[in-house]
């Protein structure tokens, strides 16, 4: 019986069970024992653990009869964003107090059929919009990852801040993750483990809580890249329910790491050099290409022109997107309805339940959006937006056609802040996608992995951008970097 | 871009949130640096360019136009806040 089961990657808990090494009701315990002892974290806050144990042992059941796939038997925590049959699912808003989906999101509903166990509901910022798990109702979600021996609480960002800060601190053994601006790739990097954003459109959106639907993919996030490829397959596939879901095979993923990748372009774009970039970002980067270049690759300076302007189009669309998208929370169907006064007829109940259920950075994109959309607005900022979008994404098609394979760039502009430190200005909080962003506007697979410590001991990461749907080929070029760069740092548990 | 506060206000009502006459003014003004941060874009030459509608190109599926699911209405109106003999009970619309 090995020691610290939860510590297991996925990889390892798959073999160690088919071998009859451990069950996965012990797994499973292990696990919720160690969830049970992590609430300083903030990172699970629906725990689930009659649902948990009754999947262990159906898995258990499965693994003996010898039909056991990759993750049968894998326990796995769920951010809030899916719906989960008869489980709260809330995305960390208030306006879905109560809420219990009488139907299973189709990504969760694939892990589960696949033998996956649910541990319980993660924590991320309120429907996704934030940067730091700081604008959930359920409270922080804290970086298990400290600067030394400072006490300071730091984030594990966000929106996918409970997945990160689980998977980090060993709580579970992968997590499902929502990637709409950046959020699986730079909580990812902050935390020190991996998170892919596949290709819009290979995983199913429905049954996740929509935020804004152009850019909304979900995918693993998990304790390294073979982890992420055995996870990422079995969330992916065609879903009649998602017209955007894409009618393509599903690759085995984890058979395409070989970790070879002689003869492969890598691009390393220009206008990801910002100005008041730490210097340990510049190094990171630069040691990031000397790997890739080690392991046979070759590196080719390109330009993706538009960059800058990828963040001012992001919150023009996502918000746009997300005042339609969160028009049906109403308090008629489901969640929060405000009480009412004498008097007071639809409307208000409209606007007090909304003013009530929403916290303030939803209620400011729900706003920018609706301001956008308006008449008189609408060509000068949406068709604008969108206009530039197509021109954004016309960058990456250029290099793409001009033979580059893959492209480098750090997965955030700095590691993880202090919790509370960048409240006063929205735009300052936006900032923290600009690496990442790109890719949700382009429908791009991209990958952060991580590659190295900064000078007070905290993980930071490198971001890999493929080519739309060749996440195989992505996930072997990370492998690769995953290799040279021998990443194994943990953090020390104080909690 | 500027917005004053009764611009906020306008927002606030097409977008059914209440906000307090007291906070229009920091909402605002929220809204001005924002706006401030999205008018790069202006910068941009679109001249000839298509707005994007699908990111991957993809043709969307038909299926045929039949009824594939229903005769649930107890688990639609399960989580309804105020749900009244099969229905969703709002207060009075119509004078």
């Amino acid at each position: 019986m090995m020691t610290d089961l939860t510590s297991l990657k996925i990889s390892e808990a798959r073999d160690a069970l088919r071998k009859g090494e451990v069950t996965s009701v012990e797994l499973t315990e292990a696990c919720l024992k160690a969830i049970d002892a992590a609430d300083a974290l903030g990172a699970f806050v629906h725990k689930t653990p009659e649902v948990a144990l009754g999947q262990a042992k159906s898995a258990d059941d499965r693994i003996k009869t010898g039909d056991a796939p990759d993750l049968c038997g894998i326990p796995l925590g769920i951010k809030d964003l899916f719906c989960t049959k008869g489980v709260p699912s809330q995305a960390a808003s208030a306006i879905l107090d109560g809420f219990r989906p009488e139907y299973e999101s189709t990504v969760t509903s694939q892990l589960f059929g696949a033998g996956a166990v649910m541990l319980g509901k993660l924590n991320m910022d309120e429907f996704a919009m934030g940067s730091s798990n700081e604008t959930s109702t359920y409270g922080n979600a804290i970086n298990p990852w400290r600067r030394g021996n400072d006490d300071t609480a730091l984030t594990p960002g966000g929106s996918s801040g409970g997945s990160a800060s689980a998977v980090a601190a060993d709580l579970c053994l992968g997590a499902t993750g929502t990637d709409t601006g950046g959020s699986i790739r730079q909580p990812a990097a902050f935390t020190g483990i991996t998170g892919i954003k596949p290709t819009y459109g290979r995983c199913s959106r429905w049954g996740i809580v929509a935020f804004a639907s152009s850019l909304d993919q979900a995918g693993p996030m998990t304790k390294d890249v073979r982890d992420a490829a055995i996870m990422l397959e079995a969330m992916c596939g065609h879903d009649p329910k998602d017209s955007t879901s894409a009618d393509l095979a599903v690759p085995n993923f984890e058979a395409m790491l070989t970790g070879d990748i002689r003869g492969k372009t890598i691009g390393i774009p220009r206008e990801y050099t910002m100005d008041g970039m730490p210097d340990e970002i510049e190094t990171l980067w630069s040691e990031g290409r000397r790997m890739l270049q080690d392991a046979g690759a070759t590196l080719r300076d390109i330009s993706l022109p538009h960059t800058k302007y990828a963040l001012p189009a992001y919150y023009v669309i996502a918000p746009a997107e997300a005042s339609s998208n969160l028009a049906r929370y109403d308090g008629v169907r489901y969640g929060h309805r405000a009480k009412l006064a004498q008097g007071d007829g639809i409307t208000e109940m409209y606007e007090k339940t909304r003013a009530e259920g929403f916290g303030p950075e939803v209620q400011r994109r729900v706003m920018v959006g609706t301001y956008v959309l308006s008449a008189g607005f609408y060509d000068a900022y949406y068709n604008r937006a969108r206009k530039v979008r197509t021109l954004i994404k016309k960058d990456f098609e250029d290099v793409f056609a001009q033979g580059v394979d893959a492209i480098l760039t750090p997965a955030t502009p700095s590691a993880a802040f202090e919790l509370g430190k960048q409240h006063s200005d929205p735009v300052e909080m936006y900032l923290n996608d600009v690496f990442t962003v790109t890719v949700n506007l382009a429908g791009l697979p991209g990958i952060s992995v991580p590659t190295g410590l900064d000078r007070q001991g905290l993980p930071l990461g490198l971001q890999l951008i493929g080519r739309p749907w060749e996440e195989g080929d992505l996930l072997n070029t990370a492998y690769a970097l995953e290799q040279a760069a021998g990443f194994v740092a943990k953090p020390s548990q104080w909690w | 871009m500027s917005i004053d506060i009764e611009t906020a206000a306008r927002v606030a009502k097409l977008a059914r949130i209440r906000v307090e006459d007291d906070a229009l003014p920091a909402l605002a003004q929220e809204f001005s640096n924002i706006l401030g941060f999205i008018e790069q874009l202006n910068e941009v030459d679109v001249e000839g360019v298509e707005p994007m509608v699908s990111v991957e190109p993809m043709r969307l599926k038909r299926r045929q136009d039949g009824v594939t699911d229903g005769g649930m209405q107890d688990k639609v109106l399960a989580n309804a806040p105020d749900a009244r003999e099969g229905f969703f009970a709002v207060p009075k619309v119509v004078e």
